[in-house]
């Protein structure tokens, strides 16, 4: 079939613009001018669509494949099906109010997205946050990035067929959100830190449950390395397969495991530390090959790296307040709340304004997520809204990569690569 | 079936609803819609914790002629909600709905323009749950009170 | 916030100023960071040129809606160089009638879906862009959504959504 042919042969029922105009671009990539005999069905190239309902692929998202036989010869992306308009939303909630949307954005590490967002507002309304709520901050960015790691892990192994992985993940999984819980009260999608500080101190069995958990998981993780560090299976589909050279990364703008599997070492708690990073040790494991079996190794090791960090954490924890004493920049506590008059109307100001940054400023701060760098802009117009809050999503960078990566390999390494990626679809659509 | 010609709706054709009904909640084959937060506690729901096969749902299809129940898990938005009305006719009946969490339900904490307020819009749905996103618990629940409503069901005189 | 300057950033800094002159309208600190403003036509001389310097990554591309009479929309795009391991933005000021300015995917070409992600939301054009498609929102949409006099809700009827009964097939 002649290459002009495809939006011809295609009969979509709905946006039929955007199908048209996502087939024509296929067409276009890389454009090549070559007319394939229309009677051999062998000869000819087909248009596969792996829709947004799928599933291997992580949340909704759409890739068009053009195949020749069971190579792959270009793909393009298809996002926004899970698009909300978070920072639409944004400019009509105060930064307080905002911070439930954070946590669903990475919905599989929430504790980042909330350090990010307080972290911004702290830097452009010059907050001071007491040392520590640093801490445990840290220990619950550490635990979101062991919970989103073990995730990874069990869909990928799943992905590429070993189906029992996925529940013993899981089983780890339900002891971090049995943490979550006791710290936080909620499972899964917590909204812990607040400007300022975090909502509350860890309770003393909150602290047995992740001591217990800290001592526990390094065993596990060695039974992950027993079963798929010398696999032969596991090799022969993630080894050379979605290859991204150090040079091509940078270009493209990989970011987090992505990068750090293609051989350059950038990590944003090393770069620009935040809440205290720069007083504990840790290294940031790196590889040169840059196929799947690189980025596989890069995570592993950052969860034994998690450990480490959460282990120094523990010792180094320092007493005091958990969060800052200014009232017009952070909620009062609870006891200030229910027995005092001006503690009751300082949270009611907090409630219905919020924290209000100088006009006209502006500010950019980024936190390592698991997926990479998770940036939030904020742009403030004086009163307690933002004027425009802009999410970078470390996730759309690596989507981007992906339609580069997968030209030249078989249909069947898609799945495989989608998972090395790790694309998180509420970050990425926003 | 001629049984409902021949004898109307009576003692035989109870029993042989109460048989039918039976092996339909008893093996409720979910179809996962997962597609944001939600979807991760509806993993969890399917994982060690909170087994979901003890109740029959053995396994989660993801291919919708193969599955009874669609589970809306997560915020459906304008774009996708023709993917979703596409794959619930490609489903079989009978079939079920489930709606969960408070995005599938009325668009929950997401009041804008690129969330569908509710995938009863366009669906019908059988089961709401609230929660955001809901405890796998809250999950099981919701397809209990499925299984209930397949049980008080008349299947053998549906006109399908 | 007085922030001390490293001394790579201040000699890039010097030095993109001798070198362009007056399309060098704004250096300032907000919160710390350093952001450059510049004249729209010589956003792609003064790309390369930090590129050369250094700039080799570019870490998102952020549209916003002034809503001022005069140059409405901005355009920031968020460099950092792996080198001296600084952070840089680089800032345009376009007018809201037809804003278009030029793509620098030939620089960075990992600016190819941050730009297209600035023209679903605000309708910028960029001149020079491989594939400028909607990323978010279907083509079929006629909005650009994140313009302020866009409603939260959205327009009734700008979207379809499908029907409750099953399609002909």
């Amino acid at each position: 079939m002649k290459q002009t042919d495809i939006s011809s042969r295609t009969e979509s029922t709905f946006f039929k613009k955007h199908q048209e105009r996502l087939y024509k671009s296929l067409e276009d990539k890389h454009t090549t001018v070559e007319e394939v005999d229309v009677d051999d069905p062998l000869n000819s190239k087909m248009i596969l669509n792996m829709g947004p309902q799928h599933p291997a692929t992580h949340g909704v998202l759409r890739l068009v494949l053009e195949l020749k036989g069971e190579s792959i010869l270009k793909t393009k992306l298809d996002i926004g099906y899970l698009h909300r308009g978070v920072e639409k939303i944004a400019e009509n909630k105060t930064y307080q109010e905002f911070m439930p949307y954070t946590d669903r954005m990475d919905y599989l590490s929430p504790y980042n997205n909330n350090v990010a967002l307080c972290t911004a507002v702290e830097k452009i309304a010059d907050v001071d946050v007491p040392e520590r709520a640093h801490y445990i901050r840290m220990i619950g960015c550490e635990l979101a990035r062991i919970s989103s790691h073990l995730l990874w892990l069990g869909t990928m192994v799943m992905d590429a067929g070993a189906v029992s992985f996925f529940i013993w993940t899981f089983k780890e999984r339900e002891k971090i959100y049995d943490i979550m819980d006791q710290l936080t009260g909620h499972r899964f999608t917590v909204s812990h830190a607040r400007i300022g500080g975090v909502v509350n101190d860890i309770t003393p069995e909150a602290m047995s449950y992740i001591r217990e958990f800290v001592e526990t998981f390094p065993a596990q993780l060695k039974e992950y390395h027993k079963l798929l560090d010398r696999n032969r299976i596991f090799f022969d589909r993630n080894e050379n397969v979605g290859v991204l050279t150090t040079e091509d990364a940078l270009r493209l703008g990989a970011k987090g495991p992505v990068l750090r599997g293609s051989g350059y070492a950038m990590d944003i708690r090393k770069l620009e530390p935040y809440a205290r990073y720069d007083q504990v040790e840790f290294d940031i494991p790196t590889r040169l090959e840059g196929d799947n079996l690189a980025r596989y190794y890069v995570r592993m090791e950052e969860m034994h790296e998690s450990i480490r960090i959460l282990q120094q954490c523990l010792e180094k924890l320092p007493k005091g307040s958990v969060r800052a004493d200014n009232a017009k920049k952070a909620y009062p506590s609870k006891d200030e709340v229910y027995y005092s008059m001006e503690g009751m109307i300082h949270d009611f100001m907090m409630t219905d304004t919020g924290i209000c940054p100088p006009e006209g400023a502006q500010v950019y701060h980024a936190v390592e997520s698991p997926k990479g760098e998770l940036g939030y802009f904020i742009q403030s117009d004086g009163t307690g809204h933002p004027w425009r809050l802009k999410v970078s999503a470390p996730s759309l960078a690596n989507l981007q990569i992906l339609e580069n990566i997968l030209d030249g390999e078989m249909i069947a390494d898609t799945v495989v690569v989608i998972g090395g990626i790790d694309p998180v679809m509420g970050e990425a659509d926003k | 079936m001629g049984l409902e010609s021949a004898l109307g709706e009576g003692y035989l054709t109870t029993r042989v609803d109460t048989l039918v009904n039976w092996a339909r909640s008893n093996a409720a084959w979910p179809m996962p819609m997962g597609l944001a937060c939600c979807a991760i506690e509806m993993m969890a729901f399917a994982g060690p914790r909170y087994d979901v096969s003890r109740f029959g749902s053995e396994v989660f299809r993801f291919s919708p002629r193969q599955s009874d129940v669609m589970i809306v898990a997560g915020w459906c938005s304008y774009k996708m909600s023709h993917a979703i009305r596409r794959i619930w006719d490609q489903m079989p009946d009978p079939k079920w709905c489930i709606a969960m969490g408070a995005c599938a339900s009325t668009g929950g904490m997401h009041r804008c323009y690129g969330v569908v307020q509710g995938v009863d819009n366009f669906l019908p749905v059988d089961a709401y749950i609230s929660g955001c996103p809901p405890r796998p618990d809250a999950v099981i629940h919701a397809l209990m009170d499925i299984q209930k409503k397949i049980q008080t069901e008349h299947s053998v005189m549906l006109d399908t | 916030m007085e922030q001390t300057l490293s001394n790579a950033l201040k000699t890039t800094l010097d030095e993109l100023q001798t070198t362009f002159g007056e399309k060098v309208l704004q250096i300032h600190h907000p919160s710390g960071d350093t952001h450059v403003r510049v004249h729209p036509d010589a956003l792609i001389s003064i790309a390369e040129w930090l590129h050369e310097k250094g700039y080799i990554y570019i870490s998102d591309v952020i549209g916003t809606d002034r809503y001022q009479s005069s140059d409405r929309f901005e355009v920031l795009y968020n460099l950092l160089s792996l080198r001296a391991k600084q952070r840089l933005f680089l800032v345009v000021w376009l007018p809201e009638e037809d804003p278009n300015v030029a793509s620098v995917t030939s620089v960075w070409p990992a600016a190819n879906w941050y730009e297209r992600e600035v023209y679903d939301m605000f309708g910028i054009r960029f001149e020079g862009h491989p594939d400028l498609r909607r990323m978010y929102m279907p083509e079929d949409y006629a909005y650009y959504p994140l313009r302020k006099e866009f409603p939260l809700l959205g327009i009734p009827g700008s979207i379809e959504l499908p029907g409750t009964t099953p399609e002909s097939d």
